[in-house]
């Protein structure tokens, strides 16, 4: 049962992981505006001005 | 038989106003005004006509396109404004009212299209913001600016922006804070089920790893996530206060305490699951009442008004100047629609001023040189010159925002319910806690002890202190989705206890044209084109409100023009002689009615008919009435009494009625009202208002475009939603019933759990599972019932 330790160890490692990527998240600011990408996502890419003929 | 036009109503391509005329076309499209056309020349010229493509009108009108940007080639505005700035790189965040949708958003990140030397431009949507970097060497920010402007973007940047940006506060770190605590309160979840369903003699070993693992969690939670709650805990104490954050402190204390001592004692198994969830929840609940609305603001005071800069005349140049470097003695430069920024004495050119935003009057007053001119007034015609006498510091606008009503703290109008209720809890905890204590010390000092915490770790207020923030927001968004923006939440209890509403008049009562025409005439296509002709003349509001009305019309010859003042026009148009005005002016007599305003019409001695003004009350206003007597309704208004009949049709009573105010009056009204023992709501619209807002116990700013600039105030109310103002002073007070019967079941668990906790013998399990129940009761009852009390009340 000793490896119950480890496992804890590990579990508790990557749960710390994602916490620190959601600080680091937080900080750069990724969550500020958590509006507008929603829409930019809905724009077309440019046409190209080869293809417009 | 009078000659039949028939209007075809086209809409302009770009803003999607009714056109007017034909006189503006591009590439078959039409447009309402040269503005709108150019935006399109530019636009399409650029190769970016897909903006048309994501919606249709996507523009904003641009009949008013008369700004000037001279100020932004200044250093000293310069190094304000910008967010960053070195030798290859600018920084700037501006912002932009106009945006409204997804082709705002394309075009304006498009703008490295138009010029290369923008490197890049992001929108931030709901707070209308633009970022824009670019290359200072190769483009000047005026250059940027002017470009936003053609295209019809005109950012605005307003004196007030300048020092907003210096008192930045840092962020709130609550997020992280939540973070952190779910992050604990997960993992000791995890950690402390072996301990709830057994473990076996073998497993003992188990047992305390996982204690002290629960006990490293919890460090973080209590002196991370739940030190807010500490430090205010401690501050209320020192100006005696008790606040629900001393039992909450107090209880996250006695957890943590008493939960490292069972564990390292090997007595038992703590509370750890307990300590996180509750900071946990307590920290929802905080997240929870931080409602920000990001497109409105509630601080706006007359800098918000102002522009940064205003031309001044420096030997013979005009030169752009800081307002905060403007001096007695300056000579600056008014153009048309600008506003006069410090009280002036007027050199040179013909002022017509508009004081709506000092006075609610609509009409524009004319001055003459040499006379002084109060600042927050607008400019309407030519431009003119004036002597700054007196500092915009210190001039007679300004010296409204040094009344002790602006430099009071605003957070301590009325006490809430809470704050009222976690007094008495609190010394009623403490009592049964120590009287716990007390009644085990005979018996056992361990057992005294034991009894002590558990009384504390049960009756700490979690479910209370949730049930104001989740009551408050779930009105808050219902508020919100009948267009109605309150500050904070606190204000829906402000709102419950009202008992007087002062209203203004001008754009608060009445829709923001004020008046409604009606053409009480039979005009062929020549008379209405002769009309027009002598209308055109006149700066008076019912002239240009004719114009208006007649639409873009050609202007024939004018060879007579006459203006009698408080009458009318007489003028020789075109051969035939004209008499448009009262009826004083046309009959020679005065048989006026009492809700019209007409305007007769006579050309060449023949009485052609009369234009009818209405005024135009928002809706609502007879619901409003209705409200009497369960609600005093005064009218505090900064025009002449010359709707007095039609308003007593609202207000009833003759003595509630007050014309004429300048803003300290309506101010000192309100706090008369007040000093009577009389709640007061305030409603108003412009700057004249926003003493008496801020005085008031409640400022409502009705606007008919929350974009717009509105007073500071305690909240923003769209104009459209006027009519349901009963509906939310009936609503706001059921909110505070459900928080009386939130109150009362979170003392029902206190009240269960305090029957296990005085006799000393509180499992943990106990705990853990009694603190999530109350909390997810509370949520979801306040909840649900928030949202059936707004369904009946017809605001769902």
């Amino acid at each position: 049962m000793n490896i119950i330790y480890f496992l804890i160890g590990c579990s508790v490692l990557l749960a710390l992981i994602f916490l620190g990527a959601f600080f680091w998240a937080q900080r750069s600011g990724q969550n500020d505006d958590l509006y507008t990408p929603g829409m930019r996502i809905l724009l077309d890419d440019e046409k190209k001005p080869e293809d417009k003929k | 038989m009078p000659e039949i036009q028939t209007i075809v109503k086209t809409s302009c391509y770009h803003c999607g106003d009714e056109c007017l005329s034909t006189e503006y076309r591009a590439d078959h499209k039409q447009f309402c005004c040269q503005g709108c056309q150019r935006v399109y020349t530019i636009l399409s010229g650029a190769g970016l006509s897909s903006y048309y493509q994501y919606n249709d009108h996507p523009g904003t009108t641009r009949t008013r396109t008369d700004k000037r940007f001279d100020f932004l080639s200044d250093p000293a505005i310069l190094a304000e404004l910008l967010d960053y700035s070195d030798d290859r790189l600018s920084i700037i965040t501006l912002y932009i009212p106009q945006i409204h949708c997804s082709s705002c958003l394309w075009l304006l990140e498009h703008l490295h299209r138009f010029n290369p030397a923008i490197h890049y431009s992001r929108v931030d949507f709901l707070k209308k913001q633009l970022i824009i970097r670019f290359d200072p060497q190769q483009i000047s920010l005026q250059e940027v600016v002017e470009l936003l402007n053609d295209i019809g973007y005109e950012p605005l940047i307003s004196l007030q922006d300048v020092i907003k940006k210096q008192n930045k506060s840092g962020k709130s770190n609550l997020v992280q804070r939540i973070a952190v605590a779910g992050f604990c309160f997960g993992n000791v979840m995890l950690l402390s089920f072996p301990e709830y369903f057994g473990l076996s003699g073998y497993e003992q070993t188990f047992r305390h790893f996982f204690g002290y693992l629960n006990i490293g969690f919890s460090l973080p939670v209590v002196f991370f996530s739940g030190r807010g709650y500490f430090t205010s805990a401690w501050h209320n104490l020192k100006n005696k206060v008790l606040n629900i954050d001393f039992p909450l402190a107090l209880g996250i204390a006695v957890l943590f305490i008493r939960t490292v001592v069972e564990i390292l004692t090997h007595s038992g198994a703590g509370f750890a699951d307990t300590l996180c969830g509750l900071v946990f929840f307590l920290l929802i609940g905080k997240f929870v009442q931080q409602k920000t609305y990001h497109h409105i603001s509630f601080e706006r005071d007359y800098r918000s008004f102002f522009p940064v800069a205003v031309q001044v005349v420096v030997e013979g140049r005009e030169k752009p100047v800081a307002l905060s470097e403007l001096k007695t003695g300056h000579r600056m430069v008014i153009r048309h629609n600008e506003i006069i920024p410090a009280d002036a004495i007027l050199l040179k050119g013909e002022a017509l001023i508009d004081f709506s935003f000092v006075t609610g009057e609509a009409i524009p007053v004319t001055k003459t040189l040499g006379e002084i001119i109060y600042a927050g007034g607008r400019q309407t015609g030519e431009a003119i010159e004036m002597e700054v006498i007196k500092p915009v510091s210190q001039s007679y606008l300004t010296q409204l925002w040094n009344n002790e009503a602006f430099t009071r703290k605003q957070d301590n109008r009325m006490l809430t319910f809470n704050e009222k209720v976690s007094k008495y809890f609190t010394v009623v905890l403490i009592a049964i806690a120590v009287g716990a204590f007390l009644a085990w010390l005979p018996f056992s000092l361990h057992k005294g002890f034991d009894a002590l915490t558990a009384v504390l770790i049960v009756a700490c207020p979690c479910a209370l202190a949730l049930s104001t923030p989740f009551t408050m927001s779930a009105a808050l968004s219902i508020f919100d989705r009948n267009i109605f923006y309150l500050k904070n939440t606190a204000v829906v209890e402000q709102l419950a206890r009202v008992d007087t509403l002062v209203m203004d008049k001008t754009g608060t009562i009445t829709t923001g044209t004020g008046k409604h025409i009606e053409l009480g005439a039979d005009l062929n296509a020549n008379e209405r084109q002769l009309i027009f002709s002598a209308c055109a003349n006149s700066i008076h509001p019912l002239s240009r409100m004719i114009c208006k009305y007649l639409g873009n019309l050609e202007k024939l010859p004018v060879i007579k023009y006459q203006e009698v003042a408080g009458k009318g026009i007489m003028a020789t148009v075109d051969g035939h002689s004209l008499l448009i005005g009262s009826g004083s002016l046309v009959f020679g007599d005065e048989p006026e009615g009492q809700l019209l305003t007409r305007v007769h019409l006579q050309c060449d001695g023949r009485y052609l008919g009369y234009f009818g003004f209405f005024h135009e009350y928002r809706s609502g206003m007879d619901q409003i009435a209705a409200l009497s007597p369960a609600y005093q309704l005064y009218l505090l208004s900064g025009d002449q009494d010359h709707e007095r009949s039609e308003m007593l049709r609202f207000f009833r009573d003759d003595s509630h009625l007050f014309f004429g105010q300048t803003p300290q009056q309506k101010l000192d009204k309100v706090v008369a009202l007040q000093q009577q023992g009389l709640k007061v709501m305030m409603f108003g619209d412009g700057l004249n208002d926003s003493g008496a807002l801020k005085q008031s116990d409640l400022g409502v700013a009705v606007t008919d475009n929350v974009n717009n600039f509105s007073p500071g105030s305690d909240a923003i109310l769209d104009g459209r939603a006027f009519d349901k103002l009963p509906a939310f002073l009936r609503f706001s007070k059921d909110t505070v019933t459900i928080i009386h019967i939130s109150f009362l079941i979170s003392l029902t668990y206190n009240v269960i759990g305090l029957s296990y906790a005085v006799t000393g013998r509180l499992s943990p399990l106990v705990a853990a599972v009694l603190m999530p129940l109350s909390t997810v009761t509370i949520i979801s009852f306040t909840t649900l019932a928030t949202h059936f009390t707004a369904k009946r009340r017809k605001l769902l």
